[in-house]
Parts: structure tokens; sequence; C-alpha cells
């Protein structure tokens, strides 16, 4: 029967200290790692015999600003079927050069969600075969949903700042 | 058995001011052809998201949308009098309602239904569209969120007071292409 113990004691074996920050926030095993680490960490979830993990069950992205150096995350939720257990894991990179590798080499599901989190928060996959926008406007020159930019529509002009909250 | 009922409380149109006379009746031309055309205008749905769910109840049996002579919707543009714009226009579907709008044949109307049609709505965020006003021009706006059957009908009675009152030369007067043309619509 595999647990939380045993995925831990195997990423420890297989990684030791490139595995780190391991917590289990309501009994979901999360952990981070490198960013050049990352393909790596995945294929021996998803390839391990006793792991399985071999759906991926969500890519996306998160934005800290006040994280200096580390303000983009890219965060992985791998699901193992059979066992009905699910684990996260993140990998921080510099906005100023968002570069993760890509994992459409190991699952075909990351293709449009890491066109979806490039969309959003501009993380550029490294070897992603067709990295362009997946939902907003082609014309937009921006990446929506990191901190800096406002959730409002700024082209508003009859809206009073104060009535809307602002 | 009962008895078979008619309905006696029919009502038709009025016939227009005109002169009566031995054989023949005398009218405006724009009146008549206002009169036919706001009695039997052709809807074409534009439903994205809940206010279409409140014009398929406007339009089903209980509030029967049919009664004001249009029964026949149509969903290919090119057939269309009136476009009913109902729902959020999301900034990528801009174009589409645009290319929607410029395909159907003049004379032709605009019904922004519903607060995100009309406004944007509560959706005040980067990928929705803050009125369909934006890219075309509307002649009528619904309020409500979403507006119930009733509010949905009353702006189409008001369509149908414009295209009654309509003069049958404004489609070519220089307002109307200004108007256009503000647009960016030759």
């Amino acid at each position: 029967m595999l647990t939380n113990e045993i995925i831990k004691q195997r990423l420890k074996d297989k990684f030791g200290e490139l595995v780190y920050n391991m917590e289990e926030p309501y009994g979901m095993l999360t952990f981070d790692t490198d960013r050049d680490n990352n393909l790596k960490v995945m294929n021996f979830l998803k390839e391990d015999e006793e792991l399985g993990f071999t759906y991926l069950n969500d890519l996306t992205a998160v934005h800290y600003p006040n994280n200096i150096g580390k303000e983009l995350a890219v965060v992985y939720m791998l699901q193992n079927i059979r066992a009905g257990i699910r684990i996260r894991f993140k990998v921080y990179t510099d906005i100023s050069k968002p570069d993760v590798f890509t994992a459409t080499g190991i699952f075909e599901t990351s293709n449009w969600l890491e066109r979806e989190a490039y969309d959003f928060f501009g993380v550029n996959f490294v070897g992603h075969p067709n990295l362009i926008r997946i939902m907003n406007v082609d014309e937009m020159d921006y990446h929506p949903l990191r901190k800096e930019y406002p959730l409002e529509d700024q082209t508003r002009i009859d809206k009073d700042d104060d009535m809307f909250g602002r | 058995m009962r008895p078979v009922t008619h309905n006696t409380k029919v009502k038709i149109v009025e016939a227009p001011q005109g002169y009566v006379g031995e054989g023949f009746f005398t009218m405006k031309m724009s009146e008549a052809i206002g009169l036919a055309r706001s009695n039997s205008i052709w809807p074409l749905p534009f439903a994205t998201s809940c206010c279409g769910i409140e014009f398929m109840a406007t339009m089903a049996a209980h509030y029967d949308l049919a009664r004001f002579g249009s029964e026949r919707l149509s969903f290919s543009p090119r057939q269309c009098d009136l476009i009913m714009v109902m729902g959020t226009i999301a900034k990528k579907m801009a174009p589409i309602l645009r290319q929607v709008y410029l395909q159907m044949a003049e004379p032709r109307w605009v019904m922004a239904v519903g607060a995100c049609a009309s406004s944007g709505g509560i959706f005040d965020t980067y990928s929705v569209l803050q009125g369909i006003d934006q890219v075309i021009p509307v002649d009528v706006y619904v309020p409500g969120c979403p507006p119930r059957p009733e509010a949905i009908i009353d702006g189409f009675m008001r369509i149908q007071d414009l295209v009654k009152s309509e003069d049958i030369r404004r489609r070519e007067d220089d307002q109307y292409k200004n108007l256009l043309n503000s647009y960016g619509i030759q």
C-alpha cells in the first residue's frame, strides 16, 4: 500500500538534498525542487514501478512578487490513479528569466497546460513545441495574472473609482 | 362536451392615418413600411450566457415572443433584422460579434440584453469587452442581471417603436453613415 511516507523515502533516497520543503497540508504531499531538476523528478515519479504517478492532474503557475529571485512558481500536480494518491511539487524561477523545461516529453497533456501558464504568467517553457497564447486574444501584450497588472479593465473611463473600489 | 370557444379578444394593429376614398386609400409610404417591418422582425439570438436562458423562456409558450410577429428566429445573420446580444462578450468574441453584425443586411437593429452586453456588468476585468457598443452601434439597452422575460419583451417593444417610426431614408443619410464610420464600418 502506497503512503506519503513511502513516497517521501523514495524521493529522499533518489534525489537527496534536491527535494526539500516537504509538507503535507490536508494530507497531500507537497515539496519543492530545483528548477533544472523538474523533469528528472517527474520522470522518476511516473516511471517508477512502485510510485506510478502516471497522470498529470494539473500544471499551473503562481506569482509571488515579494519572493525576490523566485517570483514565479510552476506547480505540478500528479496522481497515482491506482492508489488514489495525489502529490504536488513546485519549482521556482526568476521573473526576469522565467525559463523552465517543458514537460511535454513526459505528459502530452502538459502541452495545453503550459500554453495556459505561458499565457497568464509568461513562463517560458523551454522546448515546448508550440508556445503561443491559448485563452486570451493574440494581440494581448502582457501576462494578465501577474500581480503588477490590475485585474480591472483599464479602458473604462465612465466608472467612478470611488464607487467601484478601484 | 364543452362547447367550442373562440378568442373574441383578438387585436389587430390599427391602420396608419390616411385619406380614404371610393376604392382607394392613401398614406405615407414610410408609415406603411414601418408598420409592416415592426410586426415582422426576425431576431437573431446571439446568446452567450445566462441572459440567453432568459431569452429561451421569452421565446417559449409562456411569454411567447411570437405574439409580436417574431416567431421566426433566424440563426443566419443574413436573413435577420434584429440582433439580440445576450450575455458576456469576451474580448476574443468581439470580432466575431462584429462579423455577425456586418453580415446582416440593412436595415438592421441591435439590442443589448443584460448588464454584461450593455456595460461589461460585474466582469470589470481584462478579458471582457466593456459593453458591445465598443464594437457595434446599439439601439436599445435592456438592464438586468439577467433581465426577466418581461424586460426583454419591453426592450423588444421599444425596438418595435423605433422600427415603426423610422424614416425609410434614415439609412442613407449622413448622420447614420457617420455613426457607422465611427465604428469603422463603411
